[in-house]
């Protein structure tokens, strides 16, 4: 049971196969006995986990009988949830148990999904490997010497090694995709504005959006369904009619128009990772689509352009963990301003640091034109660039990362590196367009290989039926990691 | 030398909305601390803020009443400076593109020539909506700081003017005829002491004639008209002080203590902060459309300078009296309650003969009482059934001012206490005359006196007559039966 996908869970919780109590506890059993290992989880609560199960339960004894009743989903700690512990990866908010649910959370609990714990992440969201964590480095379940990606590194590490059946995780510049395809599984990160940011921390406010992770797309679909929706809460939530992403999941792919962009086969690209992506091409061909070159001339951009906005708004968003209200507070201290900085400096590890350091340098009294204002100008051409790419074709298909997961440890003494891992997924942040990624095959170090695939504007339910077909016609992501 | 003072005014003005600016929670003044800071106040992770449309809808009346542009699509952002009763770390304010940009407020200024008012006008820069930050108390805990936070994101209209002021007294009429607006037009409460109304003056003085400015200070947080005048007055001494001295001002942030009536500095530009302003990407920008302006347009009552134009116009009073009766809408009302009451053939009689009242007896009471106009023990009403009588010769003079005080004290209205203390003026001719020929007897020396020629005499004997009648008789018809008497 505990490989199943979500909707094949949902089937057997509707035929009353299981039920959620039971469900929930082989779940939480596998976390027992391999969370020390993989480290995917930062909070785990199996009375409360239980405790949401008996109601999830009873309400199907009432007679309820919603798709993902009852079926567990592991949160990434960076969604505020009642009486959860809500570390977002750090020592600031180690203590820091949240009065209010967010958005999805509250959305999944109205779904009455269980959820199974708060998973591992990169702090702040502030990482490419889910090495800056202050509980540690997340293992790949693929192989245990190797990063899962981040910062979503927790959720897709707990899918991957079925530790939950779902879980819930956030991309700023490529949090979610690269994850799941270092992982081997199915995430995507809607347009900006589909999901709520309501209690979801925020890192770049403008970049920011959740998104579903799990064993497929139509897994995705369904999850997304509950998660999308408009929120007076969120002034930058979209006020749009109520779509179920799954309708168009079975439409066949004749005549579907994939871009290619010259810029995503370029050099840094891994030759296997190419030479997996071109099968994947290949397979479409086969479908029935047609493929056309397009091109991202600004694409080369993303990456500084993402450096500058994203770390000037996380140093104002971050700015209110100052050890007054809540979180870490320094032990000893002199005067106001000696609290203030020895508990940020004791607090943030040293990516957030090194982040809150360039977004104040770039937003500072004679900086903000160079490098701010600059950098949100290229942020619309970037945009632009897709635009005109979307005349030409229904979707964009490509690498989500140049290359399998790395060791644990391999680019820490280099950001710059790290930072180049996400240079297929960021531009789809700067432009708000929807993106996924899906498993396309394995490395020549056995290592998983994602497939990008990036959609128009609130194109989600596009972009689900091309990954849903591509996963009728292969079983990559039906593959599991061995040995564990 | 002769030294010229530079004077703009920087003015919060706290909104009269429900709820807060960017949160649910209530503004309402005097909560136990903490009690009106909701999650988002806090500042707690995750939480975003949603701007209060009341808020838009104040800042746009405001716009309009003073002929300001208003930029229909306006933004908020981000003002970064660490303080504990700043909960996120940041202000959300309004930097490039405020909601209201311009617009201009004309003033009366006591010329030092004649005394006369005159008019001035005074450019106003611009105005933009922002949260308030809570409060940090000092008092109260040993060794330790309480932070409020009931009034963080509190709605404030902070309104800039251009630096067009050249005296404190300048200043002061500014500062009055903003804070008549604002409660006015409904945007303010205009309460001084409890923050609602907050003035900060950038002073700076030059030699007179002078192109350039001289360096400017700033002093924080004056909330009342008094202290505002004083901490200028002191300001420019000081800045004279300084500059023939032969010292360089320093362009400063300071505080004015009303104990010792001086500046003291808080903060040179030096140690100012660099707020890094940039857009917040929590909020959108704000959209004004036609339809929200022509509402507000509509909603807008009668403006304050439209109102004492048609005072005077309609009314023919002066310029000062009508300036008076429009120095509130308070003191509007009140008069048009009072003239339609009152209900005078000739309206300008009747309004006349109400400004009188209002700005003599009734604001030497009020001002005495330290009461404002909406704190009147006398109603308009009331006063209106007072001046009746004082039209029709019931009273005279002297009797109608015994009888204010009667109804300042609570006795009632003006035609009981006219009865219960039978103070109805003497007019039957016949007993006027009695008491004539009783005083004429009583004083032959005064008599023979007048017939002497002497004109004083006429003066003292009018005066017995009006004591004998215990000031009841209509002095003028005691005037015109005494020379008859005397004559025959």
């Amino acid at each position: 049971m505990i490989h199943a996908n979500l909707k094949q869970l949902s089937a057997l919780l509707a035929e009353n196969k299981t039920s959620s109590v039971e469900l929930c506890t082989e779940y939480l059993d596998r976390i027992a006995a391999l969370n020390p290992t993989l480290n995917a989880f930062i909070t785990v609560d199996r009375e409360r986990t239980l405790a949401e199960a008996r109601t999830a339960d009873a309400r199907r004894a009432q007679g309820e009988a919603g798709p993902l009743l009852g079926v567990p989903i592991a949160h990434k700690d960076i969604f505020c949830a009642e009486g959860w512990l809500t570390t977002c990866g750090s020592k600031m908010l180690s203590n820091f148990v949240s009065p209010y649910d967010a958005h999805i959370v509250s959305q999944f609990k109205a779904a009455g999904m269980p959820s199974l714990g708060k998973t591992n992440m990169d702090e702040f969201a502030m990482g490419s490997s889910n090495e800056t964590s202050f509980f540690g480095p997340v293992k790949n379940p693929w192989d245990l010497k190797a990063v899962p990606g981040g910062s979503s590194g927790g959720a897709a590490a707990c899918v991957a090694a079925r530790l939950a059946p779902a879980a819930t995780g956030t991309d700023t510049g490529g949090s979610i995709r690269q994850p799941a395809a270092l992982c081997n599984i199915t995430g995507l990160k809607p347009t900006y504005g589909v999901c709520s940011r309501y209690g979801m921390i925020a890192f770049a406010s403008s970049l920011d959006q959740a998104g579903p992770m799990a064993q497929s797309a139509e897994d995705c679909a369904l999850l997304l369904n509950a998660m999308a929706g408009f929120d007076r809460r969120d002034s930058t939530s979209l006020q749009r009619e109520q779509e179920d992403y799954s309708r168009d999941l079975a439409q066949p792919l004749k005549g579907l128009k994939i871009g290619l962009p010259k810029e995503f086969f370029g050099e840094g690209l891994s030759a296997d990772t190419a030479k997996a992506i071109e099968a994947a091409i290949a397979e479409y061909k086969k479908l029935g689509a047609e493929t056309v070159e397009v091109s991202l001339p600004n694409m080369g951009l993303s990456v500084p352009v993402y450096y500058v906005l994203a770390p000037a708004e996380a140093s104002s968003n971050l700015s209110r963990f100052d050890g007054v209200r809540y979180g870490h507070r320094a032990a000893e201290y002199g005067d106001l301003t000696d609290m203030y900085e020895k508990s940020r400096a004791e607090g943030f590890g040293a990516e957030v640091k090194r982040r809150i350091l360039i977004g104040t340098y770039v937003l500072s009294h004679g900086y903000y034109d160079a490098y701010y204002i600059q950098a949100q100008k290229l942020r619309r051409l970037i945009a632009q660039d897709f635009i005109e790419a979307f005349k030409q074709c229904d979707v964009i298909l490509g690498p989500t990362a140049p290359t399998t997961a790395f060791d644990l440890g391999a680019k820490n003494a280099d950001p710059v590196q790290m930072y180049l891992s996400d240079i297929y997924t960021i531009a789809v942040n700067l432009a708000g367009l929807p993106g996924m990624s899906l498993p396309c095959g394995f490395g020549t170090d056995g290592r998983p290989i994602g497939l990008q695939l990036i959609g128009n504007y609130f194109a989600e339910a596009k972009m689900l039926n091309v990954a849903h077909q591509y996963q009728l016609a292969t079983d990559w992501h039906q593959r599991k990691p061995e040995g564990i | 030398m002769q030294w010229e003072t530079v004077i703009g005014l920087e003015v919060h003005t706290q909104l009269t909305t429900q709820s807060k600016i960017f949160s649910g929670a209530s503004i309402a003044f005097g909560a136990e601390p903490n009690t009106q800071a909701c999650a988002v106040d806090l500042a707690l992770p995750g939480v975003l803020p949603v701007l209060n449309q009341g808020a838009v809808e104040r800042a746009v009346k405001f716009g309009l009443a003073i002929g300001a542009k208003l930029n229909r699509v306006n933004l908020f952002a981000r003002k970064n400076y660490f303080y504990p009763d700043l909960p996120k770390g940041y202000q959300i304010s309004q930097f490039e593109l405020p909601i209201v940009e311009g617009g201009a407020l004309t003033i009366q200024v006591p010329s030092s020539e004649s005394g006369q008012a005159e008019s001035k006008t005074v450019r106003l820069t611009r105005a933009h909506l922002e949260e308030d930050a809570g409060k940090s108390l000092h008092e109260d805990f040993h060794g330790m700081t309480g932070i409020d936070l009931n009034r963080a994101g509190t709605p404030l209209l902070e309104i800039v003017s251009e630096p067009d002021m050249r005296s404190a007294k300048e200043a002061v009429a500014y500062a009055k005829a903003l804070h008549n607006l604002v409660t006015w037009i409904g945007i303010c409460d205009g309460n001084m002491q409890e923050g609602s109304f907050r003035v900060d003056a950038n002073v700076s003085v030059r030699p007179k004639g002078q192109q350039e400015f001289g360096t400017r200070r700033e002093i924080k947080n004056l909330n009342s008209f008094r202290f505002l005048e004083q901490a200028i007055d002191y300001e420019v001494r000081w800045q004279i002080e300084q500059i023939e001295d032969g010292h360089k001002i320093q362009q400063a942030t300071v505080l004015f203590d009303p104990d010792t009536g001086e500046t003291r500095m808080m903060r040179t530009k030096e140690e100012a902060h660099d707020y890094r302003y940039f857009p917040d990407p929590d909020l959108l920008p704000v959209r004004l459309d036609d339809d929200l302006i022509a509402q507000m347009q509509g909603e807008l009552p009668e403006l304050p300078q439209a109102k004492q134009a048609r005072y005077q116009q309609d009314y023919l009073l002066s310029a000062y009296d009508a300036g008076l009766l429009t120095q509130s809408l308070a003191h509007a009302n009140y008069f048009e309650a009072a003239l339609k009451t009152l209900n005078t053939d000739d309206l300008t009689v009747g309004a006349k003969h109400v400004a009188n009242w209002m700005n003599g007896e009734l604001a030497s009471a009020l001002n005495k009482a330290d009461l404002s106009i909406a704190q009147s023990p006398i109603s308009p009403d009331s006063l209106a059934g007072l001046l009746k009588r004082s039209a029709d010769n019931t009273l005279n003079a002297r009797l109608a001012k015994e009888v204010f005080a009667a109804m300042w004290a609570g006795e009632g209205e003006a035609d009981a206490i006219i009865e219960a203390r039978g103070l109805k003026q003497m007019s039957d001719s016949g007993e006027i005359e009695k008491i004539i020929d009783e005083v004429l007897a009583a004083n032959q020396k005064s008599v023979e006196e007048f017939r002497a020629g002497k004109d004083k005499a006429f003066n003292a004997l009018v005066g017995q007559v009006m004591k004998a009648s215990r000031g009841k008789a209509n002095p003028a018809q005691v005037n015109e039966l005494l020379k008859k008497k005397l004559a025959g």
